[in-house]
């Protein structure tokens, strides 16, 4: 019996990851390594203000001080960080004033990743901000976005064009000295996504950006930051990929979120960042820290994730819900195989009175990998009336693979109802033998039965990415169950 | 339709079938009675395709093909229906989804188009109303919290929808309430058809007074002892098994 579990589960986790392409491109890169030095040349190359620099500098002389975190579930070599280089950019030229100026490669590449840089062959409105290695390559819709007063341009710009707004809400979430990985990004970061709702706005259109990783031996730090204000609405999706390569590569991003009252923001990703071979070799060490702020009474943020790629994620979308009445939400997909390793979660902090948040968790592992949930419901002293409810789920494909939970609850105003359910369960032979018999095969059934699971995740992404994510989750699992 | 030659069948090297012989013609119910541990489950599991069961001797064949050269799946569009002793619970997946994917891989192999989703619907409320299941249970994951009874229904819910050239009822009386045996029982007789064939196994002779079998064998030991009519299966009532397991023993 279990012989042809071991069969079946080998069948179903078979396939190769469909991303791993290098485009051949030139790259302009700066020597390895991380010092004051590379701190400023990055700054230079990006033509930065003094004041940008300076946050750079100092967050770099913070980070010194810090060490790597250890407490997560996860089992990571030592990362050498002055192995890595923390800018590569694509060669091209300086100012981009139409498509044609894009160097067709890059072109190319975003186009076999199914991410078309055309505006007019962009079906559905979705705005694409696409990022390679280190800068924006390419920011579609901005002018249709412009005339409602919507900003949405990469980071570097943002720093030149709108200083005021950066400087406001720049690190006003997830302050440079946050935690390791955060201060390194502060120091370091090249590029991302800035996005500006003005007040009564709701954003006409879906905006994206999309994430590459291409140059080797390099890391990726992009900053990603959106101000809805007052009674403002954006939904934003978030891409990821990158070429397979024998080396471990680094990515530590920063995304804040600041939801003003009565702003609704929905952040979606699907992260497919490459896994590593199914020995364990190479993949993508992703370390994120995504954070909101419902800084407005009545405001809402709302995270969804489906992580399928990389080979370590350490990642944790919180939400800290300041205005009274406002509601934050997570709801996440995480699936690991093979050898990867999963340790992500939540924090929801309620400060405001009547405060809501809702928890959606499922997590998947097949191979030999471990998937740990690790979560924070947390209610202040003057948080009256704060509900939560949480659920936590793994499915295990196998059993060689773990799922693990860690809920935090720190519970400080007696009015506060928290609510937690977890269950564990095995995508079963007999499950796959009945789904069989009434003619599905195994790996039909595997997919449906993981959709099943995840159904309630998947329904809360946008259309377009929910069709998508269900094929990779199928993808991710191909030659696995059990 | 089917036939069994010489069937040897094993789980972890202990031989549970030792020599089975059965023909099955189009139109045709038989009964396979017999008691606890007689082989009457690993019977239908190796028909199925259950790879839990090592079939050592023999063959089979179904509709003219080497049934051992098909895989469970295949054996399923050829039109071979199990319904489950325990039928398993798929939590997520709904009813609707399960069965229109496998309805529209029936089709593919039968090269014809999926269903469209109106359509599909429409043969559902039709296959519902024949086999009198509740509506409310097709609205809901794959037997996720159902009722013995309720999955029971559901298997020939599900057989109504495949209609399968030979389907086999494995205890599918178990644990069912005297209606619910009733409405199973309807069901599988509305689906008969000169050109379809039914292999009930049961324990008792009550689901036979509503399924009326044209044979009845006795497994007893890994093999058939005795073939009768449906007679066969009153006296069994009457002198319990203990008559056959004599007779065997002497």
């Amino acid at each position: 019996m279990a012989n042809d579990q071991d069969k079946i589960i080998d069948e179903v986790t078979g396939s190769e990851y469909k991303y791993g392409f290098v485009t051949d491109i030139e790259t302009e890169t700066i020597p390895k390594g991380l010092s004051e030095d590379v701190v400023r040349i990055i700054s230079e190359k990006k033509g930065e203000p003094e004041w940008m620099l300076e946050f750079r500098l100092n967050a770099f002389r913070h980070w010194q001080t810090m060490e790597m975190p250890q407490w997560a579930h996860l089992n990571i070599p030592d990362i050498d960080f002055q192995e890595v280089i923390y800018y590569a950019a694509p060669k091209q030229k300086p100012k981009l004033e139409s498509l044609d100026e894009v160097d067709p490669e890059l072109l190319d590449t975003f186009n076999r990743l199914g991410i078309p840089l055309e505006e007019q062959k962009l079906l559905t409105g979705v705005a694409v901000d696409a990022v390679m290695d280190s800068i924006s390559v390419k920011t579609t819709f901005r002018e249709a976005l412009a005339e409602q007063g919507i900003v949405f341009c990469s980071m570097s710009e943002a720093i030149r064009e709108h200083p005021d707004l950066v400087k406001k809400y720049l690190a006003s979430v997830v302050p440079a000295s946050d935690n390791f990985f955060a201060a390194l990004n502060s120091a370091v970061f090249s590029d991302g996504s800035f996005c500006y709702i003005p007040k009564g706005v709701k954003c006409p259109m879906e905006l994206s950006t999309y994430f590459r990783i291409n140059a080797a031996n390099t890391g990726q730090f992009e900053r990603t930051l959106i101000v809805a204000d007052e009674d403002s609405t954006v939904s934003y999706l978030e891409g990821c990929t990158a070429p397979q390569r024998d080396e471990n590569q680094l990515h530590a991003a920063v995304v804040e979120i600041v939801a003003m009252k009565n702003a609704d923001v929905k952040y979606s990703t699907v992260q497919n960042w490459y896994p590593g071979d199914k020995n364990g070799k190479g993949g993508i060490y992703n370390f994120v820290t995504k954070r909101g702020i419902c800084k407005g009474d009545n405001s809402k943020i709302s995270w969804t994730q489906v992580e399928t790629g990389s080979a370590v994620t350490w990642k944790y979308p919180s939400c800290i819900l300041m205005g009274d009445n406002s509601y934050g939400e997570f709801y996440s997909v995480a699936v690991t195989n093979n050898h990867q390793q999963a340790d992500t979660g939540t924090k929801m902090i309620h400060i405001g009175k009547n405060t809501r948040s809702r928890i959606v968790s499922k997590g998947i592992s097949a191979g030999v990998s471990n998937n740990s949930y690790r979560g924070l419901v947390k209610v202040v002293k003057n948080a009256e009336n704060a509900r939560n409810f949480s659920q936590c789920d793994s499915l295990l494909l196998g059993d060689k693979c773990g799922a693990h939970t860690f809920p935090y609850i720190e519970v400080d105003n007696p009015s506060a109802i928290v609510e937690h359910e977890a269950t564990t369960s095995k995508i079963g032979e007999d499950q796959i033998f009945y789904c069989n018999q009434r003619g599905i095969s195994t790996e039909d059934a595997v997919a449906l039965i993981i959709n099943g699971y995840a159904k309630e995740v998947l329904n809360k992404l946008p259309m377009e990415f929910a069709v998508e994510a269900q094929k990779l989750l199928a993808i991710s699992l191909e030659g696995s169950v059990g | 339709m089917l036939s069994i030659k010489n069937l040897h069948a094993s789980i972890n090297g202990k031989e549970i079938l030792k020599g089975i012989y059965l023909e099955i013609k189009p139109g045709e119910i038989h009964a396979i009675m017999g008691p606890n541990g007689s082989g009457k489950s690993t019977l239908s599991a190796v028909l199925a395709g259950r790879e839990l069961f090592e079939v050592t001797q023999g063959e089979i064949t179904f509709n003219q093909k080497d049934l051992f050269e098909l895989s469970p799946e295949e054996r399923s569009r050829e039109g071979l229906f199990l319904s489950f002793q325990y039928p398993v619970e798929i939590p997520g997946v709904s009813m609707v989804n399960f069965m229109k994917t496998a309805l529209n891989e029936h089709r593919k192999h039968k090269g014809l188009d999926p269903l469209s989703a109106s359509d599909f619907l429409k043969l559902m409320r039709e296959r519902k109303e024949l086999v009198e299941i509740d509506s409310a249970l097709t609205n809901r994951a794959v037997n996720e919290g159902f009722s013995g009874g309720e999955k029971k229904k559901n298997e020939i819910f599900q057989m109504a929808m495949l209609e399968p050239k030979l389907a086999i009822l494995d205890e599918t009386d178990s644990g069912l309430d005297i209606d619910a045996l009733r409405i199973v029982a309807n069901g599988v007789n509305k689906l008969k058809s000169p050109d379809k064939s039914t292999i009930v196994i049961t324990h008792y002779q009550r689901l036979l007074d509503y399924i009326v079998p044209d044979f009845v064998h006795i497994l007893y030991n890994g093999r058939i002892v005795k073939t009768g009519g449906k007679e066969l299966a009153l006296q069994l009532e009457d002198k319990g098994y203990d008559w056959i397991k004599n007779g065997e023993d002497e």
